[in-house]
C-alpha cells in the first residue's frame, strides 16, 4: 500500500497491491450484505408468522380497523427494534439511549434510509477499487464515500474481535499462529488506510 | 372535507409546562473510531472549526460522551442521522 495523500485540486490517491484490493473487496462486498435494505436480521423480529403482507386477503380490499393494523402493513414486523447481531446493532443504533419507545419509532422511520446510505457508500467504495489493485484516484465526493465505507468495515470488525482502547496491547499479546491475530492485522491495516485518507482530507 | 371536534381541551395552567429546555445531539466514546475521524466529523457535518471540533473530540474520549448540538428536536434528530451515517454512535435527549 502507498497511503493516501492529497491531490491538488481536491481528492486523494493510494496504491493499493492486489491482494489488499481484493481483501477490502470481499470485507466491504460482507458489509453490503448486512445492511443491505430489505436484507433481515435473522435474530430480528418473527420473519414467518404475523406478517401481514404474507396474507392472501391483502390482495383484496384490505380495510384495517384500527390505525396499528394499517401501519403494520407499512413496516415490516421488528421495524422498531434494534437488530440483535451486535455488529449490525453497531452500525444501526438506537438514537435514544434512554427511552425505547422513542428509540423504536426513530429506527422504524429512519433504518431504511440509514441501511441505503451505507450501501451506496460501500458501492461507491468498490466502484473506484480496481479489480486487480493498484492506482486509486478519488474525487472529493469518492473520498468521503470511502472514508464512511471504511468504517464501517472497521466498525464490524472492531465489535467481532471486541477491541478496547488498548487494542495494539491486546494484539500484541496474541501470538502468531492465533487464530485472531490475522484479523487484528487487518483491522490494524484499515485503520491506516482510513488514517491516511481522513489526513489526505484535513 | 373533514369535521372539526366539537369540544376543543384547553391546557389548563396547571398542565401547561411544556418544556422549553432544548434537545441536545450527544455522541458517545467508542473504542474503533479515529481519534482525526472523529474531528473531521465534527468539523465536517456541523462547520466546527478545527479548534472547537478537536475540544469535542477530547470531550468524547476522555469524559465518555459529549453534548456536541443543541436546538430543536428535529434538528438534533437530523444530527443523530447524519451521525450514524458515518457510524458515529450518537444520540438525541431533552436537556436536564
Amino acid at each position: 500500500m502507498e497511503p493516501f495523500r492529497s491531490v491538488r485540486g481536491g481528492g486523494a490517491r493510494a496504491w493499493l497491491a492486489a491482494a489488499e484490493a481484493s481483501l477490502l473487496r470481499n470485507l466491504v462486498g460482507q458489509i453490503m450484505t448486512l445492511v443491505e435494505p430489505g436484507a433481515s436480521d435473522p435474530h430480528r423480529g418473527d420473519p414467518q408468522g404475523g406478517n401481514p403482507r404474507s396474507g392472501k386477503s391483502q390482495r383484496g380490499n384490505p380495510r384495517p380497523d384500527d390505525l396499528d393494523a394499517l401501519e403494520a402493513m407499512l413496516y415490516p414486523p421488528g421495524a422498531a427494534q434494534a437488530p440483535e447481531d451486535p455488529v449490525l446493532a453497531r452500525l444501526l443504533p438506537d438514537a435514544y439511549s434512554d427511552d425505547p419507545e422513542a428509540a423504536g419509532e426513530f429506527r422504524k422511520y429512519t433504518e431504511p434510509a440509514l441501511r441505503s446510505a451505507k450501501y451506496e457508500v460501500a458501492k461507491q467504495l468498490l466502484d473506484t477499487l480496481p479489480e486487480a489493485g493498484g492506482r486509486i484516484q478519488l474525487s472529493n465526493d469518492e473520498a468521503l464515500a470511502w472514508l464512511k465505507a471504511l468504517n464501517d468495515v472497521r466498525l464490524a470488525l472492531g465489535v467481532r474481535l471486541g477491541v478496547t482502547e488498548e487494542f495494539e496491547q491486546e494484539w500484541a499479546k496474541l501470538k502468531p499462529d492465533d487464530p485472531q491475530w490475522t484479523a487484528y492485522e487487518v483491522y490494524a491495516w484499515l485503520g491506516a488506510v482510513q488514517e491516511s485518507l481522513v489526513q489526505a482530507l484535513a | 372535507m373533514s369535521t372539526a371536534p366539537a369540544e376543543v381541551d384547553l391546557p389548563r395552567s396547571a398542565d401547561k409546562p411544556v418544556s422549553d429546555r432544548p434537545w441536545v445531539t450527544i455522541v458517545w466514546n467508542d473504542p474503533v473510531n479515529l481519534m482525526s475521524y472523529v474531528t473531521y466529523v465534527f468539523q465536517h457535518v456541523f462547520g466546527y472549526p478545527k479548534k472547537k471540533a478537536t475540544k469535542l473530540m477530547l470531550d468524547v474520549h476522555h469524559k465518555g460522551k459529549a453534548v456536541v448540538a443543541a436546538g430543536a428536536r428535529e434538528a438534533m434528530e437530523h444530527n443523530v442521522e447524519v451521525l450514524h451515517g458515518y457510524g458515529l454512535w450518537a444520540t438525541v435527549r431533552q436537556d436536564k
